[in-house]
């Protein structure tokens, strides 16, 4: 393998533009990635905010945005959808942290295919402007939601922005399908091919585990919608009917016959269901390293969690109808989806189980990482909790469609998965900025964002219940959700400071890139090869040499080790099992 | 920093329960035959995650400020986990997810897998944008037929739909903007769309079904309460979707009779 290596090796390159915008580094283009979903994540949270506003003060006017109408709202909750789970879920934990640390994490001198590396990453960019774009064309951005079900995205006169803005969001997802192809195939050839000396697959830490089986995830579920995504386009320009029968639209008779709406749906969640483990894998790696890593403990369960990793991976395949129990699909197949939707909690349960033994004995240093990490696995148990109500059928009639699956996805794919990203920023930052951030104001990021993500998305399980729907841009046309504008107006306050307490994370990111103390190697003392090498790590990783891996990835607190912790590296006899 | 973290868990999980527990925001009053199960079936699941929801916060939060380094801390417990530990939580929540879904498998059955009953009212519900239209077959117990060209949206009722007024059995259908049902009686539904996909939901029915263009899907459900209930349009159809709002009116038999003559009498 490490021949193998070796011929990927190539020369640290000279100048600016091949070293930090065409690089083929993959720890610039991991950095690249994640500068990318940072800009994403303000300009969606930004749109989340106008929304919050719009729900509240319909007329108010806001500066540079002006009036906010109905169909600005669908348009804001859209793109708000549409670039958090693509431009950020999908980015910033495979494409930013994967690219950065899976080779390190392998012992390898870089990704399997450079080139393709560099081309991912500068497609999604693409993606990223061609969506942004639709905000400025003729009649704005769709308003069709991020599902965007068919025929209402399928036809250009169902409504403001389903003209040219529609068009533009089908080829961003389109090109960003292509892209994670392209980031799949590197992940999953590299993981397989590019181990150093000693490093096997039951010696890969969690976090390597979650990337792989997230780029299987992607290689599978990004074909599917980049082929749903050229169909859309075909019926929009071409006339053709995949999606849509004989329809009247304001009284026209379109020209479409004999398709189905329901085709859409089903191809769009064979993609979208394991989207959500793809937004959520990595941050369940990154918990398992971080949480080991502070306990001061091996993590507890290293095989059932790695286990858990693909069986959620593959039933991750076999749910996407539970997300159809009311669209007409067969009433039958959804005791099929349903029985499997409740399977996938259980590997879900063990990863927690397996969090809480690892943390059970352990000496646990309280730094930022770790603050992260715990609030991770607070987040997943309550995020998680209430998908048992949503996979049986009978639930879900009262709750389709509400705020009730708003507050479960944000807990677990949004705000978890962001909690993930968090802890991995902070965690590796050392690793990639060689500073240290400041420990008072991750604090400070760390309990303000914690309880005022539940004081916004825990009351949207209650809103549901009550039976608000969602996508509603006001409440004052249907008298039972009126009643529910003083829950809606506290969530609002709570996304105000919630909002701007990313500000001082925001601040200590950057102040800390340029002031922050100088980081050791090691400063966590942890274990896996990324902490092995220089701070920042040189061009092929590990100044010309190879290492050779003796031990598994969490060897801490090991009874009559010289140290509390054995770096997977490190030839010392006294070992593990 | 252990402390500050348990009570910030704790505090969480405390008014997260609360309010679940205080049932201060919760279902509407429900009013049809299936209500009871599925309540039972939502109050079954929360007691159950409830309970999980609870035991895992609260151990999160204690373990964390338990196990917290201090300078008197001993070594660590070395352990690679345990495999009977691993198996036991395995087997408990397969039994516990998979047992709490085929508990409530029954209602979804009955009320999907058989057709309506004889003697239940045909109600065919049109959706559009942003309105909700209600066709009742009249005297001759048969809808007639629609026509896509003969749509007219901004005439309302039977023009709204595309009654094909030549079509004999369409002459005495009823076409209504607001829903009007007796009480205690079957109604067998058929839900169509003509444009883009809605959805029909009537939270105190506890039912909801997407319409869906191309579709005709068939359900049905009893109302138990005379009242006035709201529909809300459940599916993103397009910028009038927050108000595409419609009323459900359940009736006793001889008002039901009464109004359905009446309409038909204005046809005249």
């Amino acid at each position: 393998m490490a021949t193998t290596a070796s011929i990927h090796a190539h020369a640290a390159p000279q100048g600016f533009i091949r070293k930090y915008i065409f690089s083929l580094d993959h720890k610039v283009i991991g950095l690249q990635y994640y500068f990318l979903a940072l800009t994403a994540v303000f300009v969606g949270m930004f749109l989340s905010l106008l929304m919050r506003i719009h729900l509240i003060w319909p007329a108010v006017s806001l500066p540079l945005v002006g009036d906010i109408k109905p169909e600005t709202y669908l348009s804001l909750l859209t793109m708000h959808g549409t670039i958090m789970v693509f431009f950020v879920l999908t980015t910033a934990p495979q494409g930013g942290f994967g690219n950065y640390f899976l080779p390190i994490q392998i012992g390898a001198p870089d990704m399997a295919f450079p080139v393709l590396n560099m081309l991912s990453f500068w497609t999604t960019f693409i993606a990223f402007v061609i969506l942004i774009a639709a905000f400025f064309v003729t009649g704005g951005a769709p308003l069709h939601g991020w599902t965007g079900y068919a025929p209402l995205s399928a036809l250009p006169n169902s409504g403001p922005g389903e003209q040219l803005g529609a068009d533009l969001w089908v080829t961003s997802i389109a090109l960003f399908c292509v892209a994670s192809l392209m980031g799949a195939l590197n992940f999953i050839t590299t993981t397989l091919d590019l181990r150093a000396k000693g490093m096997t697959l039951m010696r890969m830490p969690l976090t390597v585990w979650s990337w792989f089986i997230t780029a299987i995830l992607g290689l599978l579920a990004f074909g599917v919608l980049l082929s749903a995504g050229i169909l859309l386009l075909l019926d929009r320009n071409l006339g053709t009917s995949f999606y849509v029968p004989l329809v009247v639209v304001n009284g026209q008779v379109m020209g479409h016959k004999g398709g189905s709406p329901l085709l859409w749906q089903h191809l769009f969640w064979f993609f979208g269901h394991p989207e959500v483990y793809i937004a959520i894998l990595p941050g369940m790696g990154v918990a398992s390293q971080v949480i080991s890593t502070f306990s001061r403990k091996p993590i507890f369960g290293y095989k059932a969690m790695a286990y858990a990793l693909m069986s959620i991976g593959l039933l991750g395949f076999m749910v996407w109808g539970h997300h159809m129990f009311m669209s007409g699909m067969s009433p039958y197949s959804a005791f099929a989806f349903s029985i499997m939707t409740m399977a996938i909690g259980v590997p879900s349960a063990i990863k927690t189980f397996n969090w809480l033994g690892t943390l059970w004995g352990g000496r646990i240093r309280l730094q930022t990482p770790m603050l992260f990490a715990i609030g991770f696995v607070s987040l997943f148990v309550s995020g998680g909790l209430s998908g048992p109500f949503l996979a049986q059928p009978v639930l879900d009639i009262p709750l389709h469609d509400t705020y009730f699956v708003v507050g479960h996805f944000h807990l677990i794919m949004g705000v978890a998965a962001i909690f993930g990203i968090f802890a991995a920023t902070y965690y590796w930052f050392p690793k990639m900025f060689g500073r240290m951030m400041n420990e008072r104001l991750g604090q400070i990021h760390f309990f303000i964002t914690l309880a005022g993500t539940y004081a916004i998305f825990m009351p949207m399980h209650y809103l549901g219940l009550a039976g608000q729907t969602r996508r509603y841009s006001q409440f004052t046309e249907v008298a039972y959700q009126t009643k529910l504008i003083p829950l809606q107006t506290f969530m609002t306050y709570a996304a105000f400071v919630t909002i701007g307490v990313q500000l001082v994370f925001l601040f200590n990111l950057f102040w800390s890139m340029f002031k922050g103390p100088k980081a050791s190697d090691n400063p966590w003392e942890a274990t896996t090869l990324e902490w092995t090498t220089a701070t920042p790590p040189p061009h092929d990783n590990f100044g010309g040499h190879t290492p050779v891996v003796y031990h598994g990835p969490y060897e801490y607190g090991v009874p009559g080790a010289a140290k509390d912790y054995i770096m997977q590296n490190d030839p010392a006899t006294v070992t593990s099992h | 920093m252990g402390l500050a973290i348990l009570v910030l868990i704790w505090l969480i999980t405390f008014f997260s329960t609360y309010f679940f527990a205080a049932k201060t925001w919760w279902l509407p009053h429900g009013v049809s035959t299936s209500a009871p199960w599925i309540d039972h079936q939502f109050a079954l699941t929360f007691v159950v995650m409830g309970v999980v929801f609870v035991a895992a916060q609260v151990s999160l939060g204690y373990l964390v400020w338990k196990y917290r380094a201090r300078p008197s801390s001993g070594p660590v417990r070395y352990s690679h986990g345990n495999t009977t530990l691993e198996i036991l939580w395995t087997a408990l929540t397969a039994i516990l997810f998979i047992g709490l879904n085929l508990m409530g498998s029954s209602v979804w059955a009955t009320e999907r897998f058989e057709p309506a009953k004889a003697g239940s009212v045909p109600v065919e519900v049109t959706g559009m944008q942003f309105a909700w239209y209600f066709r009742y077959t009249g005297p001759d117990g048969k809808f007639g037929s629609t026509d896509p060209k003969l749509i007219d949206p901004s005439s309302g009722n039977e023009a709204a739909i595309g009654l094909n007024t030549s079509d004999p059995a369409a002459k005495d259908d009823v076409v209504a903007g607001t829903m009007f049902l007796p009480v205690n009686r079957e109604v067998d539904l058929t839900l169509r769309a003509v444009d883009v996909i809605h959805s029909f939901f009537v939270p105190n029915f506890r039912f909801k079904q997407d319409a869906v263009p191309g579709l005709a899907i068939h359900m049905h459900f009893t109302p138990t309460e005379i009242g006035d209930y709201e529909i809300a349009c459940a599916e993103l159809c397009g910028l009038g979707h927050y108000k595409m709002h419609g009323m459900v009116k359940v009736i006793s038999q001889a008002d039901f009779d009464k109004w359905l003559a009446q309409r038909e009498a204005d046809k005249q």
